[in-house]
């Protein structure tokens, strides 16, 4: 050891460990050895289902956990079911003293659970310690909060039951607490999946549940690898699933859970951009960058791990960047003066390596600083990438690790483009001193969160979560209290009058034969060619409806009608057969009037959806008429159909800039912007039921909060097609806002559920294998559904046909983060 | 360390035996660093990606041969485009002393380093004569003689920096410390406030040199920055400079009094320009003293001055600084953002009176365990 004097010369920090004592006696108090945590106790595992978990800075074994089998999954979910009733049934206030207990029980532990986590995980100690344990008991306080007012603010909005959730290694206890904490303050029991590299502090949490009296069954946790993870995820008993992991895994969730009913919520990988404009504070974007891309070895989901900088100051800023590399310290996760400590697991430090070889074989510039590290553990240096064209794998895999890609832009449009030219959608960071520019571009960049001025800031009371490919649902904040929670039901609805068409196999009227399908195998003929047997005699003109695609009435690509008939069999008119590529030219018509009307003022597309109801109030009668007639429901009922149908455009009117975003109160000195966006392209497909008020109840919230429409009209009644079409036309909406695709639905609804442009689909078409494969083929692009299986939503209830729930669905929250201070 | 290039700034010899007072410190080489730490020789930029921004490092001026900044010509695009960003620099400062921690050791070394970089003051209206000397004798001897052996420290002879007083005391502080080597500062041009006409003030700059003070602590008038009169600042601090001579020129900006974080970062850059020798945040007597964020927005422009012109210029916070925890958070800013020569005399002090008898305290702490009391330490 060096004396006093000769480092009084040298000014070496020194080694200024944090004990691992509490965590090792905590371990041996355990044999250091875990079962699963289930019905509060543990379970004891034999001997061949137990693997090992070790720190990786020196590879030490700290315990040995077990492989969680599908009959323990099915235990663990059995007890969390038989937990549920009593739970959920506590008064709020009860639940929230849990919570308020747990949030104690975990400062009451802070150092234990840090230097374990530390330990199982190999981040520095600083990190876990002043970040990761202090923002989990922040969550658990609250949501003891939420769990406190719920019923006040969430009126009638049950819990889900049994929830599912499977969390990664990066933020071990932090992404538990994100999703036990919502789940158990509104009413829901928990198993709980840890990662298999990371799994002690979840159950240290469990003995601390426990301990604080948190009754048996409602928080379990069960071990294991993917293959454990897979059987909870697809138990039957299993009534919500969150996620928060790879794209990969998260689409494979996404197929096994698809039909099953389950609420999912996904929180998946990113690419995030950090944006660095010329009048940036550069030294503060030096301390931005190592916040976002070497905070936790760079394996964080929301990691800024593609610096996009101005042009005029790039030189600079990489000169600047490479110094303060230099100065970066890594070191065993237990020393307190590093700033780096450990890669996860071996799998892990391959996947970035080779991913920076095949950046440094594509031709980009590989530079690390110059120092060495340290000789034994799983490291990896800070690594800054330039020469890296946006094709690069580099720009564009999710490499989680301490590696980050810098490429260059000209003008703030450019340098949006570049943001948002990535499947991913996860966060941003946005480093301007000019606020009209940081405010012109956080709503622009697709992304969940828009940290301006800083970087990877999080607080229980902001929600987390994606756009795109990054997943969906929120964690945090009032958002993510949504994703546990159930639909409000109206005890006093009123149902829709059956005429039979649900259910049984009589004929209900709707769609029927092709209208060149004659017995005796006619040629195919024209759809507006009078021969489809419908030419009524004497009752009036033929009615041969058309698409709308891009406000103009299109044929259908393949020439071909459907014959509608109603329920006594006789047909009554014949609609457009749509096609794959009808489906596409809707996508593109609503994709290219996107922009445009999500920008446009919320007063006016108000005053659209005003001039809509206006207009079908002149057509009240005969579309009354038409409806009764056609679909056999009483005529006072069709009437009723009418103007319920124009109250929701009034409704939906009204809501138009009414449904504001918040402004988070997070403990900061800043303001956390939670601005309500568009999803984007809405695909649509309508409920059999009220096949007029339950079309325009889908598509009134949309339009109303900005998204544009591809809508497939019920196939009941797809002859409303023409009505919508009249409506649209002589009411100001943009062309390509509302596009319609009448069809046989197993030919089109595929088509809008597998379009990678089509931003989130509702599918309330009421058939259950279709609902399945909306959801099967959503995964391509991860787009949001929302897929009514209960067939008894009662259109007519403003409480089940419309309201929060819709406007909810029409909207992603982007937070966007302001610190400010002169 | 003379003679190797420094970290930051390639090029930039490092300074150590240029002080005035070379013999005040002995210095030794380093001995080889741990992974994790940074080599001096180990951090070298590569060149060819420098020289966008301010100043071109191929064309900057060579450094002064007495080792001090000679000023440059008042660049107002410089100025213009200074921005910073408080609510970063607040999160960099919050967590510049928990990223690092020195234990055991490393501790007593880094305290014992502070206590040499101190500027013992005293700046009150009923100083005497008497109190002046006696402060001088705890400059010369600010260690008790036990605590030293029991460190192992004796032959470093470590003593303060420099003692600063007002002009009136400068002669009798001067006489005081005489064979010590150790520099008297004087606080001048109508400190604290620094309203007195320009003449008056460059009369007291030249009245203290005179006395002797080889160091002159002036302030800057707050309304040349407030109003924006960069050239009016610049003007009067160039005035200053040259009525110090042979004497260093260390510039209260009192950071306290001028509102944001971008009035003090371009308040440096001027008074750098200028040729100040160091900068330094308060007076003592602004209700706001030396704080973190303050000091990153100095030091930041210490480096980027340094990077353009090749020029170091030194850092001094003072006010408020009492504690030995402190004073390590002040040293480990210090060497992460400046590096290892701005832990020096030369380029870094701390001004300060009651914080010797906390170090005082903390070395005595380290030694035998037992937590010690003021009464113990011999008083200034």
């Amino acid at each position: 050891m060096p004396t006093i004097a000769e480092i009084f010369e040298t000014m070496e920090y020194g080694p200024a460990p944090e004990s691992p004592d509490p965590a090792k006696a905590w371990l041996e108090e355990h044999g250091r050895r875990f079962g699963h945590f289930i019905a509060g106790d543990w379970t004891d595992p034999a001997d061949d289902q137990l693997f090992e978990s070790r720190c990786p800075a020196d590879d030490t074994l700290l315990a040995h956990v077990a492989q969680g089998t599908p009959a323990e999954v099915s235990q663990a979910v059995a007890a969390a079911r038989e937990s549920f009733p009593e739970w959920a049934g506590l008064d709020g206030h009860r639940r929230a003293r849990h919570l308020y207990a747990l949030a104690r029980g975990v400062q009451k532990h802070a150092r234990l659970f840090a230097v374990l986590e530390s330990m199982d995980n190999g981040k520095p100690i600083r990190e876990s310690r002043d970040l990761d344990i202090p923002l989990v008991a922040r969550h658990f306080y609250h949501h003891a909060g939420w769990a406190q007012v719920l019923d006040r603010e969430f009126p009638g909005r049950p819990p889900l039951g049994v929830a599912a959730q499977v969390i990664p290694w990066n933020f071990p206890l932090l992404m538990m607490a994100w999703k036990v904490a919502p789940a158990l303050a509104a009413g829901n029991t928990v198993v709980l999946k840890p990662a298999e590299h990371t799994p002690l502090t979840a159950l240290l949490f469990a003995e601390l549940a426990r301990e604080t009296g948190l009754p048996a069954g409602v928080l379990n946790v069960v071990t294991g690898d993917s293959r454990t993870g897979e059987a909870l995820v697809s138990h039957d008993d299993v009534d919500k699933v969150a996620f928060t992991g790879s794209t990969e895994v998260g689409r494979r969730i996404r197929e096994a859970t698809a039909g099953s009913g389950k609420a999912l919520s996904l929180e998946l990988g990113g690419k995030s951009p950090f944006l660095v404009y010329d009048d940036a504070d550069l030294d503060s974007v030096v301390e931005g960058v190592v916040d976002a891309i070497w905070f936790n070895q760079g394996q964080v989901c929301c990691a800024g791990s593609r610096i996009l900088v101005q042009e005029g100051v790039a030189e600079t800023l990489e000169r600047k960047l490479r110094n303060r590399m230099e100065t970066l310290r890594m070191g065993h996760p237990l020393d307190k003066a590093v700033d780096m400590g450990a890669i996860v697991a071996p799998v892990q430090l391959e996947r970035i390596a080779s991913l920076v070889e095949q950046g440094r074989r594509e031709g980009a510039h590989i530079w690390q600083p110059s120092w060495a590290m340290p000789e034994d553990g799983l490291f990896y240096p800070p690594t800054l990438c330039t020469d890296v064209a946006p094709a690069g794998t580099l720009a564009r895999v999710e490499i989680f690790g301490p590696v980050v890609a810098l490429m260059t832009f000209r003008t703030p449009d450019e340098s949006v483009a570049l943001a948002n030219n990535t499947r991913y959608g996860l966060a941003a960071s946005v480093w301007t001193e000019d606020v009209n520019l940081a405010l012109d571009i956080a709503p622009r960049i697709k992304a969940g969160t828009v940290w301006v001025n800083c970087t990877n800031l999080f607080d229980a009371a902001s929600g987390f979560g994606g756009y795109r490919e990054s997943g969906y649902g929120r964690e945090g904040g009032r958002e993510g209290m949504e994703e546990y929670l159930g639909a409000r039901r109206d005890p006093e609805a009123e149902a829709v009058p059956s005429t039979g068409s649900r259910t049984g196999s009589a004929p209900a009227g709707g769609i029927g034969r092709d209208s060149d399908g004659a017995p005796g195998g006619a040629a195919s003929e024209d759809p507006d060619a009078r021969s489809s047997g419908i030419a009524a005699e004497g009752v009036g003109v033929d009615r041969t409806v058309k698409l709308l695609i891009g406000g103009r009435q299109r044929r259908p690509d393949g020439d071909q009608g459907l014959v509608v008939v109603n329920p006594a069999g006789d047909p009554v008119g014949v609609v457009a057969r749509g096609n794959r590529k009808d489906v596409r030219n809707a996508v593109e018509a609503a994709r290219k009037a996107a922009a445009g009307w999500q920008e446009a003022p919320a007063h006016l597309r108000a005053q659209i959806l005003y001039y809509l109801a206006e207009n079908l109030e002149l057509r009240r009668h005969e579309l009354a008429h038409r409806l009764s007639e056609h679909t056999g429901v009483p005529p006072d009922w069709a009437h009723r159909e009418v103007d319920l149908s124009l109250r929701r455009l009034f409704d939906y009117a009204a809501w138009a800039d009414k449904w504001d975003g918040r402004v988070h109160a997070t403990p900061f000195r800043n303001v956390t912007l939670a601005m309500h966006e568009p999803v984007g392209v809405l695909g649509m497909v309508a409920s059999p039921d009220a096949p007029l008020l339950g079309l325009v109840s889908i598509v009134a919230p949309a339009l109303a909060l900005g998204n544009t429409v591809v809508a497939v009209p019920s196939e009941r009644y797809p002859l409303v097609t023409g009505d919508l079409i009249q409506l649209v036309e002589t009411s100001d909406l943009p062309a390509g806002a509302v596009n319609l695709v009448t069809g046989r639905p197993g030919e089109v609804v595929p088509t809008l559920a597998d379009h990678d442009d089509v931003d989130g689909i509702w599918y309330f078409g009421g058939d259950e294998a279709l609902a399945r494969e909306v959801e099967l083929r959503s995964t391509g692009n991860l787009k949001r559904c929302w897929v009514d299986r209960d067939a008894a939503r009662r259109w007519a209830s403003p409480v089940e046909g419309a309201g929060h729930a819709f406007l909810q669905a029409a909207t992603q929250v982007k937070n966007v983060w302001v610190p400010y201070g002169a | 360390m003379p003679g190797h290039e420094n970290p930051m700034f390639p090029g930039v010899a490092s300074k150590a035996g240029d002080h005035p007072n070379p013999g005040f410190l002995a210095r030794s080489g380093s001995p080889a660093m741990p992974f994790h730490s940074l080599g001096e020789n180990e951090f070298m930029p590569d060149t060819r990606e420098r020289g966008s921004g301010w100043g071109r490092v191929d064309v900057r001026p060579p450094a002064d041969p007495s080792g001090r900044n000679p000023g440059i010509p008042l660049d107002m695009d410089r100025v213009g485009t200074i921005r910073l960003n408080r609510s970063a620099l607040e999160r960099r400062a919050t967590t510049l002393g928990t990223r690092r921690s020195v234990k055991k050791e490393w501790q007593a070394a880094w305290l014992l380093r502070a206590l040499t970089l101190m500027d013992l003051t005293t700046l009150s209206g009923d100083d005497t004569p008497g109190t002046v000397r006696r402060l001088c004798a705890k400059a010369r001897n600010p260690l008790r003689p036990d605590l030293l052996d029991g460190l192992e420290v004796r032959e470093l002879t470590p003593t303060v920096a420099a003692v600063c007083v007002y002009h009136s005391f400068v002669a009798v502080a001067v006489e005081s410390l005489e064979g010590s080597s150790i520099p008297v500062a004087a606080v001048s041009t109508a400190f604290p406030h620094g309203l007195a006409p320009l003449s008056t003030r460059l009369a007291e700059i030249r009245a203290s040199v005179e006395a002797g003070a080889r160091e002159i602590d002036v302030v800057i008038n707050r309304m040349h920055v407030l109003t924006g009169d960069w050239e009016a600042l610049y003007d009067e601090v160039r005035a200053f400079r040259d009525a110090c001579g042979e004497a260093h020129l260390k510039t209260i900006l009192a950071t306290g009094e001028l509102a944001t974080l971008t009035n003090v970062a371009r308040a440096s850059a001027v008074c750098m320009m200028a040729g100040s020798d160091f900068i330094k945040t308060s007076t003592g007597k602004e209700t706001e003293n030396a704080t973190l964020p303050v000091g990153l927005a100095m030091v930041r422009q210490i480096r980027a001055y340094a990077e353009g012109t090749g020029h170091r210029v030194g850092f001094k916070p003072a006010g408020g600084i009492r504690t030995a925890r402190q004073a390590l958070t002040w040293l480990i800013l210090m060497k992460e953002e400046l590096g290892d020569a701005w832990l020096t005399p030369e380029l870094f002090r701390f001004g300060a009176s009651s914080l010797l008898g906390d170090l005082e305290r903390q070395l005595e702490h380290h030694l035998t365990g037992r937590y010690s009391a003021f009464h113990r330490h011999p008083m200034a």
